[in-house]
């Protein structure tokens, strides 16, 4: 479809529509559940089916080259840092991989107004935020001379 | 008004206004804050931040990484290979500009929580190639979007910018945006005293291989839909290298990528017979473009050509060789994965065709054309480079500045600077969000101002399609077919065929000539003047109106560089069938526009390339 939603499984709660990137998970205002509205604008980026409470949501792959048959599923556990997925092909043969998705607490990152503010001459070094500490690096940022860079052929 | 006279209107202020929460645009909201602590960042999406941008699938590698701190390259090296790769044409001040920052982003991303594999023997990053790292990256947006969302004042989701605003007194000076909402239907007005135009590059403006049901599965995701060139064109900013569109090699179908198959799992490629086919077309390929051919690695336009050689030749299709490789659990594992993480549609359509890449080699093929800027291509605004070494035909004013005063811009939005890929793009917006409230402390009192005549106005044209369609609809019984509106599908289809046709899509082998492109030209003004009569159902179809008029102002301005650019620099990319042989003696420089929205007219110039020399 390439996504669907199945009716029984589906609450009406809404993420999918909040988070595609395509804006092609509505509600239809008969079943009050989602659906696709528009596949054919579909990337099949999954961000719908992981984001679903009730994994109300699948994917069948695009009518015009994928045979019926086959299935991608995915388990994603924010909480426990891992996603999951089980690959079923036509023919029946199965595949299951298991990835790390984040190796701290959701919400930990440390904005970047929590850091020291820059000085004033900072403005006028080509130095970011971080920089140059977080280049790991002896001798501070690299840089070119303007007498390095010349046209012609090379 | 019409019908539409009671909408309202929401006003929106800022200091820095971000539009587009990719990759660039978090990147932009980060270092805007860390610099401007007092004032007020906003970043617009037309998506959820979380989940948006070229990389809200997730990645599973990050492609531009130094390893300065192993001495594995240096900024230099870097721009080198992305020259080479390019065809002697790249902005050198702006990507070793990048290079040199790019470490300490790929170091934060690490230490919020992006999972790097680590090679077990050395302890440094797992290098999957030269220049490119391995990570889980299925949550890498979602991890980057956090770190945006600790920097924006406000992020405002699901808000489609049709327009840039411009100062009511000093013509050249950016002011703001409008748009709307696309859940609610608001007309946004967001005055900002610096812009920074983080959208994305452009997806379906040629046809695609897939046309049916499968036409979302293109490379660059459907949702990249070139306004990161249409606002600052609409505004005259000056673009360089629009014609400079790329072609991917790709797994047949669901165009999942190849680079970790053949820089870490060293799969290779052969032709039906089982055989090496580059070595073929070794003179064929000198013959078009001398001793570019030469240089390593072979430029990806290269190897692209000697497979449509190939493949014309009859001995197609090009397979990957994988059944050695994926012999290896471990290496299998890291076949899938790859997938999983950033492509999930090619193990679709794996699974659905019983190809195991253990069993079968699987075909690859060449894509439709993209335009953006920040992978093997470098289409993009002309920007000022950095204030410490940039030549002075490349600085005007602030570092990452487009020639219109406060406009900057990051990612796919930036000519000149291919392969910065993910980190690169994130990187980029640091620079323009430093730049960016540098611009804004030195502006003092002097602030800019909307014109309320000006945004009125656009109010009326952006929701024009609603009420095109609200009329037109009633005289049909009903099905999409009006003769006084045309539907977004529509207008999308016509674009993609003209491009395709006319412009060196794949239904000409990616072939096209000065009357072509005359011809393709002709047909793109029907369909400008034609986007007058849009037809959208509801606030969805709408957002697919503006994205189209993004597309096809993106698609005039490819489409103008192409013509002025008489020779064949990319074969492989595309060609040019009146003038096939690469042309250093004319054409070794960047090409540069200038559209001008009142007269419709485009202005084209040449502009000189500096290179680092040793």
């Amino acid at each position: 479809m390439p996504t669907f939603v199945y009716m029984t499984r589906c609450d009406g709660c809404g993420h999918c529509v909040d988070i595609c990137p395509s804006d092609i998970m509505h509600i239809d205002t008969t079943y009050r559940r989602a659906f696709n509205i528009e596949p054919n604008m579909c990337w099949e980026c999954y961000s719908c089916v992981k984001a679903c409470p009730q994994n109300a949501i699948d994917d069948r792959g695009y009518a015009d080259f994928a045979p019926l048959g086959h299935s991608v599923r995915v388990l994603r556990e924010p909480e426990k840092g891992v996603i999951s997925w089980r690959l079923q092909f036509r023919d029946g043969r199965e595949k299951n991989f298991v990835s790390p998705i984040r190796t701290t607490e959701w919400g930990s990152i440390k904005g970047p107004a929590e850091y020291d503010a820059p000085s004033a001459e900072d403005f006028d070094k080509q130095e970011l935020a971080h920089e140059p500490e977080y280049l790991n690096i002896e001798g501070g940022l690299p840089a070119l001379r303007p007498d390095q860079l010349k046209q012609g052929l090379v | 008004m019409g019908l539409f006279g009671g909408r309202k209107t929401v006003f929106v202020d800022s200091d820095v206004l971000v539009i587009g929460g990719g990759m660039a645009g978090c990147g932009a909201a980060y270092e805007s804050r860390y610099w401007g602590r007092d004032l007020k960042i906003v970043c617009v999406e037309k998506a959820n931040i979380e989940r948006s941008g070229a990389v809200a699938q997730g990645l599973y590698a990050i492609n531009c990484y130094m390893g300065m701190q192993w001495d594995e390259n240096q900024p230099e090296d870097h721009v080198r290979y992305a020259r080479n790769d390019l065809m002697g044409l790249v902005r050198e001040d702006l990507g070793y500009d990048i290079a040199r920052h790019v470490d300490s982003t790929v170091h934060k991303f690490e230490e919020w929580g992006l999972p790097i594999m680590r090679d077990p023997k050395t302890g440094r990053y797992q290098r999957e190639g030269k220049w490119q790292i391995m990570i889980h990256g299925e949550s890498y947006k979602p991890i980057v979007a956090e770190a945006a969302r600790k920097a924006a004042t406000e992020v405002y989701n699901r808000i489609m910018v049709t327009h840039l605003l411009m100062d009511k007194t000093k013509p050249n000076r950016v002011a703001g945006a409008v748009g709307f909402n696309v859940r609610t239907g608001d007309f946004y007005v967001f005055r900002g005293k610096a812009v920074i135009v983080c959208a994305g590059g452009a997806s379906h403006i040629f046809k695609p291989r897939a046309v049916g049901e499968g036409m979302g599965r293109t490379w660059y995701a459907p949702w990249s839909s070139a306004s990161a060139y249409a606002l600052p064109i609409l505004v005259g900013a000056k673009m360089t290298q629009m014609e400079n569109r790329i072609v991917l090699t790709r797994f047949k179908d669901g165009y999942g990528p190849v680079g970790a198959y053949f820089l870490h799992l060293k799969t290779y490629t052969e032709n039906v017979y089982g055989e090496e086919y580059e070595s073929t077309w070794y003179e064929d390929t000198k013959a078009l473009v001398g001793d570019y051919i030469d240089r390593h690695p072979v430029p990806t336009c290269l190897r692209n050509h000697a497979i449509l050689k190939e493949v014309a030749a009859g001995r197609g299709p090009i397979r990957m060789v994988t059944k050695e490789a994926f012999q290896d659990p471990h290496k299998e594992t890291v076949g899938w994965e790859n997938f999983l993480g950033m492509t999930i549609g090619q193990a679709v359509v794996w699974a659905s065709q019983n190809i195991d890449p253990k069993h079968i080699n699987p075909e690859l093929t060449t894509s439709e054309p993209y335009v953006m800027g920040s992978h093997a291509t470098c289409s993009g605004a002309w920007a000022s480079g950095p204030e410490d070494y940039a030549p002075s035909e490349y600085q005007w004013g602030y570092n990452r500045m487009m020639t219109v005063d406060g406009l900057f811009g990051a990612g796919d939005t930036i000519g000149g600077t291919a392969h910065k890929f993910s980190s690169g793009s994130f990187t980029e917006g640091r620079i323009a969000g430093k730049a960016a409230v540098k611009y804004v402390n030195d502006m003092g009192k002097d602030q800019p101002e909307v014109s309320e005549a000006e945004y009125e106005d656009l109010k009326k044209v952006v929701f024009q399609p609603l009420e095109n369609y609200e009329v037109g609809r009633n005289e049909i019984v009903a099905g999409t077919v009006s003769p006084n509106y045309i539907l977004p599908i529509h207008g999308l289809q016509r674009l993609e065929k003209i491009m395709d046709e006319y412009v060196g899509g794949i239904g000409t082998n990616y072939m096209t000539n000065e009357w072509q492109l005359n011809r393709g030209l002709e047909l793109l003004g029907m369909l400008k003047e034609d986007m007058e009569k849009m037809g959208a159902e509801d606030l969805h179809q709408l957002q697919r109106t503006w994205e189209l008029h993004h597309r096809i102002l993106a698609s005039e301005s490819v489409t103008q560089h192409t013509l002025f650019r008489k020779e064949t620099r990319w074969p492989g990319y595309y060609y040019r069938g009146d003038h096939m042989k690469l042309d250093d003696e004319n054409w070794h420089c960047f090409t540069v526009s200038q559209y001008d929205r009142d007269s419709g007219k485009w202005e084209l110039e040449k502009a000189p390339v500096y290179h680092i020399v040793d």
